[in-house]
């Protein structure tokens, strides 16, 4: 885990500021900022991958058995993966994030 | 053996980074660094210095090429000159924070506007806090010596810091003067070949230049101060290991005559031998004046300051830059506030002059000392005298 | 997950060298945009970004969100920085000091870094033929500021510093055509691509890492915030831009032109300016304009590409 920055000394601090976690990123929960979540219906899906390609946040992945799924700790709710899943499937939908 | 050639010292410049091996030279021409980068053209184009030459289109881009350069693990060389120096302002910012070891020469000119192609410091006194080490030389040999001692210090693993050496344009650029030149051997004996600890590798990813926000940001910089700081330590120890090898020693303040001194003057870069000639002459005539210089700018030398100057009465600084509207004399404010806490400090008088590669002679500099111990007795309406300017 | 993902005769690899747990706004088409093209770079590359959306959403001390070597300096010297980067490799590998690995220096800057602040390096690199290639990511505006104007803004668009008023139509300049400018210097590989044809950027992309020398590849990046429209909508309304001709795919492969995706049809700018709030104050006449001039553009590009 990634010393938070509010905690960092300045002894910490690597050769001119590098940050040497290649892809540390992965621990940031931009899950929380969605107010809408894609729901995947496996019935209607053609396994296209299209909503894979799409999503900008790559929280997107394959299943073993070829479907796809969301990765809720990142997901954003843009719902692009919804409109881009091609009409003749409409597999994605989009439902408002409860409180 | 090394050969003592009479050489422009441009020209050394040029030779001594050959001797240096260095690896990628991203420099745009500019009076009075022009020779220099030419030479370098020339020695790549015949071989002679195996680098990669940008000819960049600013200097803007050569400070920018060089941070890409040294981020990979290069050795980098760029050189530049007033109104450059000024251009790549905030790229200088960048290879001190982020640690982009790299060597600069910088050709001491005047800025604009007027326009002027000349000699003063103002340049280096503008990028005073910029973050890097910087060095003052006041001859081709201390330009070719510490061109190696520069390379030897940002490249060293306890420093990974850009390093700039000042030096006065046309005053030492164009002058031709006796150089003793090492030989490659002794070249390679003193400066290893460095290896940058987390360069941009694929092998292993890092990322360089992220952004802070307010929680983290004072940390940062104090890390980068402290290691700034700490420098020093390892150019005393550079210094002194380039003394062992080639038998000429340098140190952050160096003294002419100043033992019994009740009157010193402090002046930076070839001014330096200048003044020189004036001392001599006003020993002579049983004046107790003596000279100090200030070869290491940052890190600043203050225990090295306070003690070369604790004994006299009357301290005067030269200062070849002016800050309008404020103290006038950088480097004397500096001083001034270096000794501010001592219990026994010398009078401090602010001379600027040699604005614009006005000469100053060394009937100009007993001048200069006469005036400012006069100065020193009765006072004066103004904060800073400038010299040499007609009424 | 498997290594790679098939879509017909395709493959596309899963792995991600923008990780997720980046900052860009919801529905980002410029981080869609970055992500697809990391796909075609591969870790072999050093990546040199300008100030701007992809640095600030990717780079927050102490996170990164970059799985290959990545630099960010200033906002306007990318192409200067790359320029050293590929040179320092060059005298490495040639002294002996790292191995040849074919390692790709790929710049990925903003249309305000790239078209403005930045153009004097970008030329600059261009013409000394530096082997690299530079991904403008042209979201329209200075984005990460505030969606402040710059001149790869359209005509009309309003944006803060060329808002829409009543003595104004927002944005009173042309797009600047860049990718002319970068042809114009006579490099190998010119190419324009848009998240919403995926596989068309990818392989741009990757072309232009593989071509020997600069290329140059200006990508469309819709900004759901900046355009003001809905954040589900961003590929497709990149993908009305190019159908309407308004942003046009196509490369110039040593000074050859090639259309990338052929229109029979031009679609009506009315459709793609109805869908963003930025042109929501043009009057008929002004879009109008606007068409006559996107055709007539369109026109001059098919005889290029003939």
């Amino acid at each position: 885990m990634t010393k938070p920055e509010s905690e960092i000394t300045w002894k910490d601090v690597d050769i001119g500021g590098i940050v040497t976690e290649p892809g540390n990123a992965v621990q940031y929960k931009t899950g929380e900022w969605r107010s809408q979540r894609p729901i995947f219906d496996k019935d209607k899906c053609t396994k296209c991958g299209l909503c894979y390609l799409y999503c900008p946040e790559g929280c997107i992945y394959q299943t073993d058995d070829g479907y796809f799924e969301v990765d809720l700790f990142y997901c954003k709710g843009c719902g692009i993966c919804a409109n881009e899943c091609p009409p003749k499937a409409s597999a994605i939908t989009m439902v408002e994030e409860e409180e | 053996m090394a050969k003592r050639v009479g050489m422009e010292v441009s020209i050394a410049i040029g030779e001594v980074v050959k001797l240096a091996n260095a690896d990628v030279i991203a420099a745009y021409p500019i009076t009075p660094q022009t020779h220099i980068v030419e030479h370098l053209a020339e020695l790549v184009a015949d071989g002679e210095l195996d680098a990669q030459y940008i000819p960049v289109e600013s200097e803007h881009s050569a400070m920018s090429a060089c941070l890409g350069s040294a981020a990979v693990g290069a050795r980098t060389f760029t050189t530049t000159a007033g109104q450059g120096l000024e251009l790549m302002h905030e790229v200088l910012y960048i290879a001190s924070s982020m640690q982009l070891p790299l060597v600069m020469m910088v050709a001491n000119r005047a800025l604009s506007s007027p326009l002027s192609v000349w000699n003063d410091q103002s340049d280096a006194m503008a990028v005073r806090d910029t973050g890097w080490i910087q060095i003052f030389v006041e001859n081709g040999q201390e330009v070719v010596d510490n061109v190696l001692c520069a390379f030897h210090l940002a490249g060293d693993q306890r420093v990974l810091l850009p390093v700039m050496i000042h030096l006065d344009g046309f005053f030492l650029t164009h002058m031709v003067e006796p150089i003793l030149l090492p030989e490659q051997s002794e070249v390679d004996n003193f400066l290893p070949l460095h290896q940058y600890p987390l360069p941009l590798h694929p092998d292993k990813p890092v990322t360089m230049g992220t952004f802070a926000p307010p929680v983290v940001y004072s940390e940062i910089k104090k890390a980068q101060e402290m290691r700034l700081e700490a420098s020093k330590e390892v150019i005393l120890e550079c210094w002194k290991e380039f003394g062992n090898h080639f038998k000429r020693y340098y140190s952050p303040v160096e003294s002419y005559h100043s033992e019994d001194a009740d009157t010193l003057l402090l002046t930076l870069g070839s001014s330096s031998e200048t003044a020189m000639i004036a001392i001599d002459k006003m020993r002579g005539e049983g004046r107790k004046v003596g000279l100090v210089r200030i070869r290491l700018w940052r890190p600043f030398p203050f225990e090295e300051i306070r003690q070369a100057v604790k004994d006299a009465e009357v301290l005067i600084v030269l200062d070849k830059a002016i800050s309008f509207g404020g103290p006038g004399g950088v480097v004397c404010s500096e001083i001034r506030s270096a000794l501010y806490n001592q219990s026994k400090r010398p009078k401090v008088i602010s001379f600027v002059g040699g604005l614009g590669g006005r000469d100053i002679s060394p009937q100009g500099f007993e001048e200069i000392i006469n005036k400012g111990v006069e100065i020193s007795q009765k006072g004066s309406e103004r904060e800073f005298e400038m010299f040499g300017v007609r009424e | 997950m498997a290594e790679y993902i098939t879509y017909g005769k395709r493959q596309v690899t899963t792995d991600e060298i923008l990780t997720p747990g980046h900052r860009a706004c919801v529905g980002c088409g410029e981080a869609l945009a970055v992500r697809l093209a990391g796909k075609a770079l591969g870790r072999n590359t050093i990546i040199v970004t300008a100030t701007g959306c992809i640095e600030i959403i990717s780079s927050q001390f102490p996170y990164s969100a970059w799985r290959v070597p990545w630099i960010h300096t200033l906002f306007e010297n990318t192409a200067a920085v790359a320029s050293g980067i590929e040179a320092g490799l060059k005298a490495l590998i040639r002294k002996g000091r790292i191995a040849q690995q074919g390692i790709k220096v790929a710049v990925m800057a903003g249309d305000g870094a790239t078209n403005d602040i930045g153009v004097g390096a970008l030329s600059g690199a261009l013409e000394r033929g530096h082997d690299f290639v530079y991904l403008c990511f042209d979201n329209e505006a200075y984005m990460n500021t505030g969606i402040q104007r710059s001149s790869a803004t359209p005509l009309g668009a309003s944006t803060t510093t060329s808002p829409a008023g009543k003595k104004s139509i927002g944005q009173v300049t042309w797009k600047k055509d860049m990718p002319a400018i970068a042809v114009a210097h006579n490099i190998p590989y010119v190419a324009t691509a848009c998240p919403g044809y995926p596989f068309d950027l990818m392989s741009k992309v990757e072309k232009g890492a593989n071509t020997p020398g600069p290329a140059y590849i200006h990508i469309l990046s819709p900004c759901p915030v900046g355009w003001r429209c809905a954040a589900d909508l961003s590929i497709e309304i990149g993908r009305l831009a190019v159908q309407t001709g308004v942003f046009p795919l196509y490369e110039v492969e040593n000074g050859k032109y090639k259309l990338s995706v052929s229109v029979a049809k031009l679609r009506s700018v009315e459709e793609y300016f109805k869908l963003q709030g930025r042109f929501r104050h043009l009057s008929p006449e002004v879009i109008s304009q606007i068409q006559n001039r996107v055709t007539e553009e369109w026109e001059k590009l098919k005889e290029k590409a003939a």
